[in-house]
């Protein structure tokens, strides 16, 4: 058979990708807004829908950032509500192993696969500063290396969890005594449908390549082109062996985003369109003051890029990942604007774009395939720009074509996310 | 007590432990039926079950009405999770939340987490007063009509409605603001079993919902006049209290609802409290029965409404939402 492709949605949260002030976007907190997103998934048969996680609101120039969508529920309590008004969907937490403890979290997890029969997935992330950790009892006590050795030994320790019910349905003491945790007792509750909650990981240092090749079930990733997906891809899967895994065992989806026209031309226009008006002229000096480290509030977007260098030490922006060393990323902008001739904004527009796929249904659905098809990839996470009608064109008019290609099931052919992923149910260890 | 005001009546749906949600959807769906004000589930880290929170929040789509109470325990949990998942469940219910905050005094529990020792009781439920004024902060730190969307400006929230909370407790510190804008309640319902003294001293600073625990209607309105005065020496407006029996039920038979009806009644009447808590035997059994039989009953003497009249927790409560500790009504922006 034709390899099949993944479909995920990205319930769009506090980013830039939203164009809120577009008339069509609607609340990103009322829970009508996920219920409608939640049922297009799954009226197109995705395999799951994804919501990211926020622990602190984001700061710039020390005072709260206001021009992107932000405030959002919390993650596992909206997949319980989901899981009400869905049957088949895979319902994924971006769920912080930092700031959370093992027991925890993994009883809410088994808790939320129970509710759901069996459809619930945990994106394991990391933190380590301290701006987020001043919301917590832990503080931001964790250096870049100890966040991942946490975070391995918290996937773990939850697993030893999920296992510890006997198969007739008795909890069995457990015990686990290691670097960051050392507990014992009984679980609460008994092994869940999918035996474990189905593991989501982003990251593409080596270090995250690792953790995802020893750990994870999918793999969320941002690779640009096809190449570059077929590099990750041969990499990630080729790791999968030294932990006694097949290629298959992991799966690999990129998060992209997908812009339909009736014509190519059409389509081009408008997901220019959208650049736009995600980056407005104020979230384009906002995005070069982040690389800078400087306040830029002076400056015309539609003019030149600052002569000034950047000032590597400032702590201007907090709550976000640095993008890498700011005087090679101002090297770089600085050289695109001069070869192109475009302004700040454009500049912006240019470099903040994440793999799109722009065109009428039939070559979306031919380019997505080809991803597939080439290993580049095993499927997608879909992330719209609109809250939340902004996969209803993409159900209604390519879904059907992937379908007719081939590449992507016409029904669901079982009830847990592990069924439509593929992936068998652990083996319980101990 | 004012005779305008109906009875409140609320169910626990706990019992033995059950892992798939039909069964707690059944059982909200029957007290839904018999408008009962809420139902309770209750939690604990050192016994099977799964997490009440979820579970009630599995439960909201599958009713309208019902208001929805799980405990929620403070002492090895972080507070800045525990307040955003007691406001979404807000938010996934449409304003039908409440939480039970609870405390884990054992060591089994402490070793679950192995963050620290077990403390002693008074310890615990201070922190989890802490917990529940911080939480409270939180729901606020979020003024209502933050989310602005103003094109001209590019800004998405007025950041001058956006309140750092900068909770110092003994046991913890929370900077916020909360990632969870204002829930629709403001506040979600706070309902706290006041039967022992340590718990009693938080209901009467921070609950709108205190459950006693007596064996006579005059034991518990002493306990109700005591709560009260407590409530108003804390600065609070005791009207902004209800005080609600805990009765231990179960029913076998239509005589048995019948009686409890006549028990409720004589007790509502005489002063004992603004209603009760039942807590069955067996919930699918004794639920049925007291939806059929006990509420009819109250009904029919007048003491229980028939239909919901609002569609929020606080509504069914006679609770106004709570004003904002961060917004300045009138003062210059």
């Amino acid at each position: 058979m034709t390899k099949q492709l993944h479909l995920a949605a990205h319930f769009p949260g506090v980013n830039n990708t939203t164009v809120w002030a577009d008339p069509r976007s609607k609340s990103q907190i009322d829970f009508s807004s996920f219920v409608h997103l939640a049922r297009t998934a799954e009226r197109g048969l995705f395999d799951f829908f994804f919501l990211a996680e926020g622990l602190r609101l984001r700061e710039h120039k020390g005072r709260i950032h206001d021009l992107d969508v932000v405030g959002r529920p919390e993650s596992l309590t909206v997949l319980s509500a989901l899981a009400a008004v869905t049957e088949h969907l895979g319902l994924a937490a971006t769920v912080n192993a930092t700031f959370n403890e093992p027991y925890e979290l993994a009883r809410r997890l088994a808790s939320l696969d129970h509710l759901s029969g069996g459809r619930a997935a945990w994106n394991v992330v990391t933190s380590f500063d301290a701006f987020t950790g001043e919301n917590f009892r832990r503080g931001g006590y964790l250096d870049r290396a100890d966040r991942y050795t946490r975070a391995a030994e918290f996937v773990a320790t939850a697993r030893e969890l999920w296992d510890s019910w006997t198969p007739d349905g008795t909890p069995r003491p457990f015990a686990h005594h290691g670097q960051h945790f050392s507990i014992s007792g009984e679980f609460t509750v008994p092994r869940s449908p999918q035996g474990h909650p189905v593991v989501i990981q982003a990251g593409d240092s080596g270090e995250g390549r690792e953790f995802a090749a020893s750990t994870a079930d999918i793999v969320f990733t941002r690779h640009g082109t096809l190449e570059a997906g077929q590099e990750f891809y041969a990499d990630v899967k080729s790791r999968l062996a030294r932990y006694g895994r097949r290629p298959e065992d992991l799966k690999i989806m990129p998060g992209v985003t997908v812009v339909l026209g009736d014509t190519d031309a059409e389509a081009q226009e408008k997901a220019a369109d959208i650049r736009r008006r995600q980056i407005s002229p104020q979230n384009a000096i906002v995005a070069l003051e982040q690389i800078w480290g400087r306040d830029l509030s002076a400056y015309d977007p539609d003019g030149p890029l600052p002569d000034i260098d950047p000032d590597p030490d400032s702590e201007l922006v907090k709550g976000r990942v640095k993008v890498g060393d700011p005087f090679t990323v101002a090297a770089k902008w600085r050289a695109l604007s001069e070869a192109k001739g475009l302004s700040i904004r454009q500049t912006v527009i240019e470099t903040s774009g994440r793999q799109s796929f722009i065109g009428t249904p039939a070559s979306v659905a031919d380019r997505l395939t080809e991803f597939v098809t080439a290993d580049a990839a095993d499927g997608f996470i879909l992330v719209p720009h609109l809250t939340p009608g902004g996969l209803d064109d993409f159900v209604d008019r390519v879904v059907p074509l992937l379908q007719e290609r081939g590449v992507f099931r016409t029904e669901y052919s079982g009830p847990t996310l592990r069924s439509h992923l593929g992936l068998p149910t652990p083996v319980r260890k101990g | 007590m004012p005779a305008t005001r109906p009875l409140h009546l609320a169910a626990d749906i706990g019992g033995p432990p059950h892992y798939e949600a039909r069964h707690y959807t059944a059982l909200a769906r029957l007290a839904e039926r018999g408008t009962l004000d809420f139902v309770t589930l209750g939690d604990s880290f050192a016994r099977p079950g799964l997490d009440a929170l979820a579970v009630l929040a599995r439960v909201a789509p599958a009713t309208e009405r019902i208001g929805l109470v799980p405990t929620v325990t403070t002492t090895h949990t972080e507070p800045f999770h525990v307040s955003s998942a007691v406001a979404t469940l807000d938010w996934v219910s449409r304003g039908r939340a409440g939480w039970s905050p609870e405390v884990s005094t054992t060591e089994a529990e402490a070793a679950l987490f192995g963050r620290r020792p077990a403390a002693p009781l008074a310890d615990l439920w201070h922190e989890a007063r802490e917990v529940a004024d911080v939480a409270a902060k939180l729901w606020d730190s979020w003024e209502d009509g933050a989310e602005i969307r103003d094109e001209p400006t590019g800004r998405f929230i007025d950041r001058d409605k956006l309140h750092y909370v900068d909770f110092e407790g003994r046991t913890f510190s929370v900077r916020g603001p909360a990632i969870v804008p204002r829930p629709p309640q403001g506040h979600p319902v706070t309902v706290i079993d006041a039967s022992a003294p340590e718990p009693r001293a938080a209901a009467v600073r921070h609950a709108d919902v205190a459950l006693v625990r007596a064996e006579d209607p005059a034991a518990a309105r002493a306990l109700r006049e005591e709560l009260r005065d407590r409530a108003r020496a804390h600065g609070r407006d005791p009207e902004r209290l209800r005080v609600l029996v805990s009765l231990p039920v179960e029913l076998h038979t239509t005589a048995d609802a019948v009686a409890l009806a006549g028990l409720i009644g004589d007790w509502y009447e005489q002063g004992a409290a603004e209603g009760f808590q039942l807590r069955p035997a067996e919930p699918e059994r004794d639920l049925a029965l007291l939806v059929d039989g006990t509420v009819p009953v109250l009904q029919h003497r007048g003491l229980l409404r028939r239909f919901y009249p609002g569609a929020t927790l606080r509504e069914h409560l006679g609770l106004a939402r709570p004003v904002n500790q961060y917004a300045h009504a009138g003062s210059p922006s």
